[in-house]
């Protein structure tokens, strides 16, 4: 089957994604990759800056995420609001989201408007201006972010707790959005300086996925970008996590009427060298949770009926040590004790036997479809190579990952699982919920005043 | 220090001249054909060569409006059910089938419809087994006794679940008032009564009756000839019965009382969850267009909407404030939400009123209007680059029976509507002083 714009024509049952890719770094160190993809007239433009909240010191918690908000709020040349009314006056969107390495921008728009993105984000890579009292304006909106994406959100409270309890040190014990108090004690300043840091050329990556060519790309990069100074700064020292040396169990109470359980343990990061445990444990996460077919579902939800659900999360892409994360909810009349033990023996299973044949070829077969199915968006595509590139990593992996998958023996899974499933790895927290409080009931109506 | 960038000043101009000068983007719409079963069933295709993939849709009226008296949960329970067994093959079976050849299988319901689909490699020994088991579980599903009764529970714990979420609770709120004697009242996802009450014959019954080509359509795009389209829709869905259509859905305007109403629930939450609205527009309703492009005006735009300019960025009190419309068969709500703390919400309150009542009497401004239509029209590519999203409206066209040319006329409707059909259509059709509050919040006082 060809790609009709390319005429690139995949060798039989190769499905490695083969879209052109080039990249460039200007005088700055300003780094531009840019991937062709014709079949809409359509681009997307991030902008990804290597800092996060992995580089927040304690007590500064937060500041990464709000000085996101901020960077809407204007510069001299192009006052509050200006940013996004324009980007929507030409048809675009526009957001950006921080992740826990990172802080990202990006624009959607038709192929054509690709200037006035770059304008506009050269423009506040130098010039935000940060305002005391819009400052303040919007941290009430990030803590009615934090209200509502967090405190009121029994399983998030509950993720937050069990990540303070399997990080002690290492900053991935905080929260992406901050804690309340630190969010409480933050002044325009510590933005200010923290802007000032780290919104440099020569720390972000530029990434352009579109109908667009690529010499032209880095030609109008070049004119906008450019002109803005490269600068040494501070790279920061996470201190790194001691090693754990035994079980770590916490709980935490909340209004809800479901329990929950988290169970993670401490695992490798993909890296530039010696990487095929991170595979491995890919491989692993999808033999246990990857689908119905899979034997979270197959054995905990379906045949001994003791879950309701039971998720893993291992996202290797990251600048340090992640975690291999099971979420699980027990079913109606079992505890989350029970629950547990079920999960051990699944995890036991893993590394006393090694995966089934078919259990390897399913999993390989789905990262290699999705591989496919990730490029029928643009975004996602450039969301990919973003991250790879900001945690350190080269976007080229991405296209090695299929055959790395594929790489990935039985013997090697059942390693890792002994290697990295084990007890004094190992951290769990329960979500105890308080069902009385949860209720909803009718209350007193509104008073008059309010109804106008 | 940084130096100033010697470039803005040229840069702005170059940014005013693109602004004249981009109007709108010229771009080929997908083409769709489109064609039906000798059993009813009707199929929307469009072919897209670049990737490897094909995307199938299948719709069927019977979403939960659907669901009989007493037995809220149904449709949601069939759909959910069916990749759960067909003749020999259980779930773990089927299962690994599909996931063996890489392909995603997903079900789904809402208040009209109710569906599945599959993703799927073109590759012939990849998609012809994929093809060959989606045929099987939708038009003969088995609903083993077993996965009915598993089922049910887990469908049963997540609404506890769900209680946990003032949103959740202030949605279902306001759709069980507002839509008091409608079918539209009832949550897609069923209650706990509904569900308690189901019987596995229930969905035997309910997709033998619902499941049929009179009631189905059929979205495919993707790396296929016509020819191999024509087969591929005979091959999955050319099996089931004809069937007879679903009749019409009550009509939303005789049953939903019109009128001032409010409905406080005390939850814990820290944060109060506030929706106004009232029952809006159908899905070829004869003001779509002013209404669509009002509302983007009023709060469908994200932080330029006037919305979020008066309650988020003027006054913190929100982080996400929204308006839209849901366009339903019947007439979906008009809704506008916010969450702010508590102690907030009486001004939140109070604000969103001010500005709802202001933009149904005047109207948005001609540059409110300019922008609005400029976003809409501008961004026109960006809603079908991918075969997603063509997929998406391929399904909403043939379910809503819109025009075939719905895609290629979207751009000159917006185009055409004037700030006066805007003020009208608002007029007649948004009446502040006759809308649902529900309120969600106040930390269990």
């Amino acid at each position: 089957m060809s790609f009709s714009r390319f005429s690139l024509v995949l060798a039989a049952g190769l499905l490695a994604a083969c879209s052109p890719v080039q990249e460039a770094t200007l005088e700055n160190g300003l780094k531009i990759i840019v991937k062709e993809d014709h079949r809409a007239p359509v681009v997307v433009s991030q902008i990804w800056y290597k800092v996060g909240p992995s580089d927040e010191p304690d007590g500064r918690t937060g500041i990464s995420h709000v000085l996101e908000h901020m960077m809407f709020k204007g510069t001299a040349a192009h006052k509050n609001g200006e940013f996004s009314r324009i980007i929507a006056e030409n048809g675009g969107r526009e957001n950006a989201f921080t992740g826990i390495d990172y802080t990202a921008y990006f624009q959607q728009l038709e192929k054509s408007r690709l200037p006035i993105a770059f304008e506009l984000e050269a423009d506040r890579m130098r010039n935000l201006v940060l305002d005391e009292k819009e400052f303040s304006k919007e941290l009430r909106v990030v803590m009615e972010e934090r209200r509502l994406r967090t405190d009121d959100q029994p399983e998030a409270r509950a993720y937050e707790h069990f990540m303070a309890t399997a990080f002690t040190t290492h900053p991935y014990k905080n929260p992406i959005i901050g804690w309340t108090r630190d969010l409480e004690m933050m002044s325009v300043e510590d933005v200010r300086n923290w802007y000032q840091r780290w919104y440099v050329p020569n720390n972000a990556t530029l990434v352009v996925v579109g109908d667009v060519d690529p010499r032209a790309v880095f030609a109008l990069a070049r004119r906008h970008f450019g002109p803005i100074p490269a600068r040494t700064f501070e790279p920061a020292r996470a201190p790194a996590e001691p090693v754990q040396t035994e079980t770590r169990r916490s709980r935490i109470s909340a209004p809800a009427q479901v329990p929950s359980l988290l169970m993670g343990f401490h695992a490798p990061a993909l890296s530039r060298t010696d990487d095929w445990e991170a595979y491995a444990l890919m491989v692993l996460n999808g033999v246990l949770d990857g689908g119905g077919s899979a034997r979270f579902e197959r054995e905990l939800v379906r045949r001994q009926q003791i879950a309701a659900g039971a998720d893993i999360g291992y996202s290797p892409t990251a600048r340090y040590p992640v975690l291999f994360l099971i979420q699980a909810t027990p079913s109606r009349g079992r505890t989350p004790a029970e629950l547990e033990a079920a999960i051990r023996a699944q995890i036991r299973r893993v590394q006393e036997e090694p995966i089934a044949p078919d259990e390897l070829a399913r999993v390989k077969a789905q990262v290699a479809a999705s591989n496919v199915f990730t490029r029928d968006s643009v975004f996602y595509q450039a969301m990919q190579m973003g991250m790879l590139e900001t945690v350190g990593l080269d976007w080229q992996m991405l296209d090695r990952s299929v055959e790395r998958v594929r790489a990935v023996t039985a013997a090697q899974v059942q390693t890792v699982a002994k290697k990295y499933l084990t007890e004094s790895n190992l951290s769990v927290t329960v979500l105890d919920p308080q069902p009385g409080k949860a209720k909803p009931r009718a209350a007193a109506p509104l008073g008059g005043a309010h109804v106008r | 220090m940084f130096a100033r960038p010697s470039t803005r000043v040229a840069l702005s101009l170059l940014l005013a001249v693109t602004l004249l000068h981009v109007s709108v983007a010229v771009m080929a719409t997908p083409k769709i054909e489109h064609w039906t079963l000798t059993n009813g069933v009707r199929v929307y295709f469009v072919e897209a060569r670049n990737l490897p993939m094909v995307t199938l849709n299948v719709v069927f009226d019977a979403g939960s409006a659907r669901d009989p008296q007493g037995r809220n949960g149904l449709s949601m329970l069939t759909s959910h059910l069916l990749n759960n067994g067909t003749g020999e093959l259980d779930a773990d079976a089927i299962a690994a089938t599909f996931e063996g050849q890489g392909a995603e299988f997903g079900s789904s319901n809402d208040r009209d419809m109710a569906g599945v689909s599959l993703r799927s490699l073109t590759d012939r020994t990849l998609l012809d087994p994929a093809l060959d088991l989606f045929a099987r579980v939708v038009v003969a599903p088995s609903f083993p006794a077993a996965s009915f009764e598993r089922e049910r529970r887990r469908a049963l714990l997540g609404l506890k679940q769900a209680q946990a979420s003032p949103g959740d609770i202030a949605n279902k709120a306001f759709f069980s008032q507002l839509y008091k004697g409608h079918p539209y009242a009832l949550p897609p996802e069923g209650s706990e009564a509904g569900l308690k009450a189901l019987t596995r014959n229930d969905l035997t019954a309910f997709h033998a009756r619902h499941y049929v080509g009179r009631n189905a359509v059929l979205a495919l795009i993707g790396d296929v000839t016509l020819r191999e389209a024509k087969a591929i829709a005979e091959r999955v869905l050319g099996g089931l019965p004809a069937g007879a259509a679903a009749p019409p859905l009550p009509r939303v305007m005789d049953v939903v009382p019109r009128g001032r109403a409010e409905r406080v629930l005390a939850h814990p939450s820290i944060q109060t969850h506030l929706l106004i609205g009232a029952a809006g527009m159908a899905r070829n309703d004869p003001d779509f267009y002013p209404l669509y492009l009002g509302n983007f005006v009023l709060g469908g735009s994200g932080l330029v909407s006037r919305l979020s300019q008066e309650v988020r960025e003027k006054r913190s009190l929100s982080y996400s404030v929204y308006s839209y419309f849901m366009p339903l068969r019947e007439p979906g709500p008009f809704l506008i939400g916010l969450q702010t703390k508590n102690s907030q919400r009486a001004e939140a309150l109070a604000v969103v009123r001010r500005v709802l009542t202001g933009f149904v009497e005047k109207g948005p401004t001609p540059e409110e209007l300019a922008a609005a239509k400029k976003n809409v029209t501008g961004g026109f590519p960006l809603r079908i680059d991918s075969n997603r999203k063509i997929a998406e409206y391929l399904t909403v066209i043939g379910f809503y029976g819109l025009p075939l040319t719905y895609i290629d006329d979207f751009i000159p409707r917006i185009e055409a509507v004037t700030a006066e059909q805007i003020r009208d259509a608002f007029r007649r059709r948004v009446h502040p002083e006759q809308m649902l509050t529900v309120v969600v919040g106040g930390g269990g006082q």
